[in-house]
């Protein structure tokens, strides 16, 4: 084993990246596989937010204006699909690319060839999904959830490619996960411990875990849509003996699990910047890691709560209820350290720490109004409304995608060896936080008094609130245009940036220059475990 | 910058629309609705609400304070310390309180919702593409009244051609009328995809699932005209197949439904009897507009490729027997939904006859109701 390294550690000194676009297409280096993941998913972010405008644009006023029903469906469905497959969760395993083997002082991911094959089956994935836009029948109009049967037997014939483009996603996940497992377990430098890990590493094993479990049940349901539309068998089919709400019951033990995919790690990446601007160890790092594993396990006993009015028997309601209160136990733990973490603390507040606090505030009114959907009665309420449209935008939009954004400028220095425009980060910031805000607030509000989701055109009564609902959307949306410019700027120019970028930055990647060296930690001892955090 | 100054353009431009909305309001809470359950449910939101305020302030303001106080550049020194296990116990336990608190009256609510027996009235409601039909159950087959209630708003309201009246896309052509303080239970299932009946005024929301039958019961206190909508995604028209129901005094209700029994009783007659080709072209030109002309549009082009033109070209100028399989059945795998349950007989002779003979289909031919009627009642 030690003579493989050896060999490897000497070719690796004699070549850095090949040139040119073969350099991207071949790579198996972890963080050009974590750019090509980035990159791509800020693409589907814009991607998705554009239909998401569309949807606002024709929701700033009750009638219809600017498209039809059918095309609206269409763009509710695309705007979830590449919303969570397309721009979340490939952001992360970027982050994991990037992060996983120098935030525990291995050389790169433990499957080179693997990682960039995970990652290329998603272009080609996502290009077929947003291609049946342009089909007969248009694209997927049945919501994110692709309830059947809408999702079969009055499905759009492109829901074959729907589907099979669901499966190289899930196939990209499940070997991106099974990497990052395999990297964690194995690679970890000499010496540290599971209790040695940062927060991220461990937020996003428990995440890899959860992926490995579930993306499999997705793809069953899939497949059992498959044939059901194509081989005449008829699992969702009443008609045929099959069962409407068997589908909703496989669909959701994959999709609760999955809004945890979305979320954990970004409880990672807030665990490793509230310190750095605290200048302040994180406050109780085992609880954070128990708490994780809690919710984790939570996760798969809790998902009939999507199907409060399903018309489920009293004693399912009453467990489901009171075990989707549970979570917000593990839940709490998780903010109560984080405020405790800057309690006391000397902070400053850059923009990552802005995106950091404004995650911790705005994922905690998030994860309240989610105890709230928690109680089965007032929920016969609440479902299918705007109140749950609000409740898992404010989880995801300032919560995962916050996160993620406040990843990248946090990281940002260390992967291109330039500070970015702190006065542009920070109007990106407020402008972000307005605009998120006054998009989804009242989306509370219109749920409350009445407004289902999914729905092109509305009673007067809700108005007002959609009017300013979809000027937050404008303003976000347009916001993100600056993000961009503000990290093509630093690519290019800006401030030089020191190896340890942030005063109160401590964990394994700040140890090494920036911009960190194409490889990195070829040997266990340049590893110095005394800065390997936790 | 850019961006913030585009923003307030588009508020500016808000104000300066002519408005078209006639009711507009600024409310911000569930309603508490006409029911005790409703009522029950209210409390339990404001119980809730309440309780993650109190916890939203509390913590919001120690972060805040945090904020404020801990800065560096206010030569805060950071404190050592990053582990307590008796605080980590203490908020574990404490959140459980509050939690088994709420669960509490939770259930009790929950238990009292799914108590649906020793009904007076039985209703069942039945979710289609896109409309919904109630029945009032009845042991004696020739009592029982059933009828379809759809979106009433017209097209040129939704389409900004004129002014949009009060209850725009909440008006419905049949409301539900039932009995107040009066236990009515109601049967919802569906008869395509999945829909969900919601009356937020009593605290109803019930999927609408096709080949499952679920209970739901009020028993409302108010006498009042109340509103809901289609809560499931259900397709195209989702968002415009509104849910009314009237609550009226008993003596009302029972007024109401004989001439309702009543109406049941001749609509079945006219299936006996021998009509026009001009009492069926006025009768398919009625039915055409309020059911079929969404997707096949009014003058009969459709909107190719989804929903073909019946002008000139396919089924509507081809052999009757064909035509009439096609609106009793539908098309698998198409728009097209089996009419069989929704019209009655009389409709559907009306309506296929009006296609082969409207906007220059010259087809020359009719088919009379009782055929229909035959045809459906042997199960063709």
């Amino acid at each position: 084993m030690s003579a493989i390294i050896e060999e490897h550690h000497h070719d690796d000194h004699h070549h850095g990246p090949a040139k040119g676009l073969m350099r991207w297409v071949f790579t198996t280096n972890h963080k050009d596989i974590g750019t090509l993941y980035l990159w791509f998913s800020f693409a589907m972010f814009l991607l998705g937010g554009t239909f998401a405008l569309v949807i606002r644009a024709e929701l700033f006023q009750p009638g219809l204006q600017l498209v039809e029903p059918a095309f609206f469906n269409q763009m509710t469905t695309m705007h979830g699909l590449i919303m969570v497959f397309g721009a979340v969760m490939p952001a992360f395993v970027g982050l994991a690319n990037w992060l996983v083997p120098m935030m525990i002082g291995a050389p790169d991911m433990a499957l080179p060839r693997m990682n960039n094959y995970s990652f290329w089956i998603l272009p080609f994935a996502f290009t077929m999904l947003a291609s049946t836009l342009f089909m007969e029948g248009g694209g997927p109009n049945f919501g994110w959830t692709f309830y059947a049967p809408l999702s079969t037997d009055f499905a759009p014939p492109s829901v074959t490619y729907f589907i099979f483009a669901v499966h190289l996603m899930g196939i990209s996940s499940i070997m991106g996960s099974i990497n990052v497992v395999v990297t964690i377990l194995n690679l970890r430098a000499p010496g540290m411990t599971l209790m040695q890990m940062p927060l991220f590493v461990w937020t996003w094993l428990i995440t890899a875990y959860l992926l490995i479990a579930v993306m499999p049940v997705l793809a069953g349901v899939v497949t059992m849509m498959l044939m059901d539309i194509h081989f005449g068998t008829a699992f969702f089919n009443a008609g045929g003996g099959g069962d409407p709400v068997l589908f909703q019951h496989v669909f959701w033990f994959f999709g609760h699990p999955e809004v945890y995919i979305m979320i954990l790690p970004a409880f990672g990446v807030v665990s490793a910047i509230i310190p750095t601007f605290a200048r302040k160890r994180l406050f109780g790092y085992a609880s954070m890691v128990y708490a994780t594993s809690s919710i984790a396990f939570l996760s798969f006993i809790v998902w009939a709560h999507h199907m409060f009015t399903v018309g489920m028997p009293l004693a399912g309601e009453l467990y489901f209820m009171y075990a989707t209160m549970l979570i917000a136990v593990p839940t709490g733990v998780k903010v109560f350290n984080w405020v405790a973490t800057m309690w006391q603390g000397s902070m400053t507040f850059e923009t990552p720490m802005l995106f950091a606090i404004a995650f911790v505030i705005l994922f905690t009114i998030g994860g309240l109004s989610g105890l709230m959907l928690s109680i089965a009665p007032a929920d016969f309420q609440y479902q299918d409304t705007y109140f749950v449209v609000a409740h898992f935008h404010y989880v995801l939009v300032p919560g995962s995608i916050f996160s993620i954004m406040a990843a990248v400028y946090y990281w940002l220095p260390k992967w291109t060896g330039n500070m970015y425009d702190e006065t542009l980060g920070k109007t990106h910031f407020w402008l972000s936080f307005v605009g998120v805000n006054v998009t989804f607030f009242p989306q509370h509000f219109i749920g409350l008094a009445g407004m289902p989701r999914r729905i092109p055109d509305y009673a007067l009564q809700f108005a007002d609130y959609n009017m300013v609902s979809s000027v937050g959307a404008f303003l976000f949306g347009f916001s993100q245009l600056l993000f961009l410019f503000i990290v093509i700027k630093c690519i290019k120019t800006g401030k030089k940036a020191t190896a340890q970028v942030w005063e109160g930055a401590h964990g394994l990647e700040w140890t090494i220059p920036s911009p960190a060296p194409y490889h990195t930690f070829s040997h266990p001892d340049e590893v110095d475990l005394k800065e390997a955090h936790g | 910058m850019d961006k913030a100054k585009q923003s307030k353009v588009l508020v500016a431009l808000s104000l300066l629309l002519p408005s078209s909305v006639v009711h507009a309001d600024w409310s911000v809470n569930m309603r508490q609705g006409v029911t005790d359950i409703s009522r029950q449910v209210y409390d339990l939101h404001m119980l809730i609400f309440w309780v993650c305020v109190v916890i939203g302030v509390l913590v919001f303001s120690v972060m805040i304070y945090s904020m404020l106080v801990h800065r560096k550049s206010l030569g805060a020194v950071p404190a050592d310390f990053h582990d307590n296990t008796k605080i980590e116990i203490l908020w574990t336990i404490v959140p459980v309180i509050i939690l088994v608190a709420m669960a509490i009256p939770a259930t009790t609510t929950l238990t009292a919702m799914y108590d649906a027996g020793n009904s007076e009235i039985d209703i069942e409601v039945r979710g289609l593409q896109w409309k919904w039909q109630y029945t009032y159950l009845n042991d004696d087959p020739t009592k029982e009244v059933k009828f379809i209630s759809s979106l009433l708003t017209p097209q040129d309201e939704i389409k900004n051609e004129v002014l949009k009246r009060e209850h725009y896309l909440l008006d419905v052509d049949n409301e539900l009328v039932i009995p107040i303080n009066t236990r009515v239970r109601f049967l919802v299932t569906s008869g395509d995809t999945l829909h969900a009946w919601w009356v937020p005024d009593f605290a109803i929301k019930r999927d609408a699932i096709p080949g499952f039958v679920h209970e739901a019961w009020t028993v409302v206190d108010t006498p009042g005209t109340y509103r809901g909508q289609c809560a499931e995604l259900c397709g195209k028209e989702h968002g415009f197949m509104p849910v009314v129901v009237r609550a009226v005094e008993r003596a009302e209700y029972d007024t109401w439904l004989a001439s309702k029994q009543e109406e049941a009783r001749l609509v079945y007659e006219t299936v006996g009897k021998e009509w026009t080709q001009d009492e069926l072209m006025v009768k398919g030109e009625e039915v055409y507009g309020r059911v079929c002309s969404a997707c096949h549009q009014k003058n009969g082009q459709g909107l190719p490729p989804a929903f073909p033109s019946l002008v000139g070209q396919g089924l509507a100028v081809g052999p009757m027997a064909d035509h009439l399989d096609i609106v009793l059945n539908g098309k698998a795998g198409t728009a097209m939904q089996s009419f069989k349950g929704q019209l009655n007989a009389a409709e559907i002779a009306a309506v296929v006859t009006y296609e082969r003979n409207a906007w220059g289909n010259n087809m020359d031919d009719s088919i009379q109701p009782r055929e229909v009627n035959n045809m459906m009642s042997t199960g063709q």
